[in-house]
């Protein structure tokens, strides 16, 4: 009987990587445990070892071939004497794997609407295609370059290259004076970087997650948001606290939560959240030039897509600006950070149905651009707004109220909330799956809010 | 690096060196009028608060003059201080203006945070004082960054970062320490171990009383030190940021002190006897300790007595200022929140 070897998963959000390098070839034996291959992820290069014995008997995959996916078949090995070697086996070699993942493999990340987002309505100049990871890296190396006082700091940032390689290469320019691993002291190297904003460096203090900034969050509320106004405006505090934010996929409870209304309800603090690559390079470049504490709430599942990016040697995002990704006149749909894919998704299907749905990325939740949603609901007469957070005291809620007080004569429909739902997230893949607002979730609330029935 | 066993010297008397290197009359008097001014400041403001003028939480510095004035004796101009929320002390010894200070404890615009601070938050750039922190401890890891942000620029300047013996159970102070001692960041850290944590003694709250060994696991130098002794803290402050300024990394000294008053002024302080009080008052007074040096090294009774008027006079002017000052104009609810 012959085992399929196939393209594991190596970290939560993998659905694909590169299949570096073979350490077998055909005929070899091997014992369970021996390294057979090594594989690049989207964080690391990892290697992959042997869990039956046997003879390998087929590579399908060949080494150096990208975009390999997990679930797919890379090597056949023979076990229990069997000797014959299939005579394409050589052949197969060249050939890259393209095989989809079967049904039921880790593929967590949804499909992004198929709708050409352009990089900033206001920007008609050559672009490249960068992934959210590349676009965060790019924006830190070169307000760096720009500016000595900035520094990053934060736990496997330097040597480790970031744990979602998101700090690649930054040591290599900047040394480990200007980019220092911690050790695992949440609480300690916040309040240790909000010191040294006080003391006139720009920190860029990265937490592994939000999740663990629960254990800081004393430092960044009492300590960096509040002592400008404490001090009567003496003391400033110019420090960006980034990391993913909300869920990545089957890693439950702990580690999937998002901040953004825990954050964006104190005063003192800014809170971004970018969507794509080139917000989220613009944005973090100004944030970094805010003289205020900026909350930088990203999403590991976005760090690797790609995007274009403006080819700009100074791309700035201004923070508190919401930007219309897709225009429409029926329904007005908010979102931010990896709900705007969502809400993106939704969009095509209500159009599908004659709807026309007006998506508006936030980009930045506090403060908010409320002029720009007030000026879509006025135009659509609807809001639906989407979180990945709790429904209870959320964004939406928020939004809700700023409408009622804002855009009251302007409402054809309530404002509806398409959210996370109000459990801590489960481990399992149905329940996770359930627990996370989906685009079809938005386009029943769209439809609701039209008051039409589905497919009429 | 000293070896293992002598790292914490117990009940330290300082290094011979600094004993012997006794200050002027001239600094001696300085340190006098410091530490009356400190007092009393801190007289009026209890006053004060009992008249209505000062209200919330107000935390008198009262009994421990000795240590933050001793330490900012030995202090550069580029030193940086932060400190918790008993912080009147710090400030005036940071040379921060009595009447400015004053005026923020009666929540008036001309007080240092423009009246939006109070009592446990006022800084001040220009005296590189950076708080008056409200959160037990919180000002630890913060001293340390402003540590950083001196090693980073090359400025050559030390921050002294207070604590109380309170604090020094936070498990951030622990996480400060490994980072200081890592990094070899020149930070002091001044445990001021006034016997109580609010009305926890340390006995009941700090397992291992000997804060000044706190450190040892990370390899951070402790000294125990007097501090109702402004002179034996002036030694221990030139040894500790010496060797923070040499690059050696952070030092902790443990300032065995005393508060007369209670942990807040709306502290009935049922936790010690009226017994322990006094007897610390008449046998180990910061102030009536110097006095009574001075007044052996020639100092005439009518010299000190002018100090004494002169300190008054400054105390009272802060007063009036404090209370003359108009609260601040209902648009400053709204501003400060953000730099634009």
């Amino acid at each position: 009987m012959a085992v399929d070897i196939k393209m594991p998963a190596l970290s939560p959000t993998m659905t694909e990587g590169r299949l570096s390098r073979w350490l077998v070839k055909t005929g070899d034996e091997v014992k369970s445990g021996d390294v057979i291959a090594e594989i690049e992820t989207d964080k690391a290069t990892m290697e992959v070892e042997a869990v039956d014995e046997g003879v390998v008997g087929e590579i399908t995959v060949a080494e150096g071939s990208e975009g390999v996916a997990v679930g797919a078949v890379i090597a056949r090995l023979l076990e229990g004497g069997e000797t014959d070697l299939p005579a394409s086996a050589e052949q197969n070699l060249d050939r890259p794997a393209a095989e989809p993942a079967p049904t039921g493999a880790a593929v967590v990340v949804e499909a992004v609407a198929a709708t050409r987002v352009v990089a900033e309505p206001d920007w008609d100049g050559p672009t490249k295609q960068q992934t959210v990871r590349e676009a965060l890296r790019d924006a830190m190396a070169e307000e760096m370059r720009k500016d000595e006082r900035v520094f990053v700091m934060g736990e496997e940032v330097a040597e480790y290259q970031g744990a979602y390689k998101v700090t690649q290469g930054l040591l290599d320019e900047f040394s480990n004076k200007r980019v220092i691993d911690t050790p695992i002291t949440e609480h300690g190297f916040a309040g240790l970087g909000v010191g040294a904003a006080f003391g006139e460096l720009r920190p860029v203090i990265e937490f592994m997650t939000f999740n663990f900034s629960m254990q800081a969050i004393d430092q960044i509320i009492n300590s960096a948001a509040k002592t400008l106004y404490m001090s009567g405006g003496q003391m400033g505090c110019p420090i960006v606290f980034r990391g993913p934010n909300g869920a990545a996929s089957r890693v439950a409870a702990q580690h999937s939560q998002c901040y953004a209304s825990w954050y964006a309800h104190c005063p003192g603090l800014k809170v971004v959240s970018p969507w794509s690559a080139a917000d989220a390079k613009g944005l973090l470049k100004a944030a970094i030039r805010d003289p205020n504490p900026v909350i930088f709430l990203e999403n590991e599942v976005m760090y690797g897509q790609s995007f274009d990016v403006p080819e700009h040697k100074d791309w700035v995002v201004p923070i508190g600006k919401a930007k219309v990704v897709r225009p429409g006149s029926d329904v007005t749909i908010t979102a931010f950070s990896i709900m705007v894919g969502k809400a993106l998704e939704a969009a095509e299907q209500l159009s599908a149905e004659d709807i026309d749905a007006e998506v508006i990325d936030l980009r930045t939740i506090r403060p908010l651009d409320t002029e720009t949603i007030v000026e879509s609901v006025k135009k659509t007469s609807r809001l639906i707004s989407c979180e990945e957070g709790f429904p209870f005291a959320g964004i939406g809620s928020e939004l809700a109220m700023q409408m009622m007080e804002q855009a009251f004569d302007y409402l054809d429909a309530p404002v509806m909330r398409v959210t996370g739902k109000d459990v801590p997230m489960p481990y399992a893949a149905n329940l996770e799956k359930l627990a996370l607002p989906q685009a079809d979730d938005v386009v029943a609330a769209a439809r609701q809010a039209c008051y039409r029935t589905q497919g009429g | 690096m000293a070896d293992k066993k002598n790292s914490v010297r117990k009940r330290g008397r300082p290094p011979k060196s600094v004993i012997n290197d006794k200050p002027s009359r001239e600094i001696l008097e300085q340190l006098y009028e410091q530490m009356i001014l400190i007092r009393r400041f801190e007289e009026k403001a209890g006053q004060l608060y009992g008249m209505g003028h000062i209200g919330g939480f107000c935390h008198l510095y009262i009994g421990q003059e000795a240590v933050v004035v001793g330490m900012q004796s030995m202090a550069d101009e580029g030193d940086s201080v932060v400190t918790s929320y008993r912080d009147h002390g710090h400030m005036l010894a940071c040379g921060m203006e009595s009447r400015g200070v004053m005026a923020e404890l009666t929540g008036r615009k001309d007080g240092y945070s423009r009246g939006k601070g109070g009592s446990m938050h006022m800084f001040s750039r220009e005296k590189n004082f950076y708080g008056g922190h409200g959160i037990v401890a919180a000002q630890v890891p913060i001293g340390a960054g402003l540590a950083f942000a001196h090693k980073y620029k090359g400025d050559g300047g030390v921050n002294m970062a207070y604590l109380g013996d309170g604090a020094a159970n936070q498990g951030q102070v622990y996480e400060t320490f490994n980072m200081a001692a890592l990094w070899k960041l020149p930070v002091v850290f001044v445990i001021e171990n006034n016997q109580y944590g609010m009305g926890t003694s340390v006995a009941r709250a700090a397992a291992g009383q000997d804060l000044a060994d706190r450190g040892k696991a990370y390899g951070i130098l402790g000294l125990q030190v007097d501090g109702m002794d402004v002179l034996a803290v002036r030694a221990a402050a030139r040894e500790a940021l010496e060797h923070c300024r040499s690059g050696k990394g952070p030092f902790i000294l443990e300032m065995k002190t005393y508060r007369y008053r209670g942990h807040s002024m709306s502290d009935p302080a049922k936790y010690r006897t009226r017994d322990e009080v006094d007897a610390m008052r008449k046998q180990h007074d910061p102030i009536e300790q110097l006095r009574d040096l001075l007044l052996r090294e020639g100092a005439d009774e009518a010299g000190l007595k002018q100090i004494d008027q002169k300190v008054k006079s400054v105390v009272s002017e802060a007063a009036d200022f404090a209370l003359a000052s108009q609260e601040p104009d209902a648009e400053d609810l709204y501003t400060d929140i953000l730099i634009a």
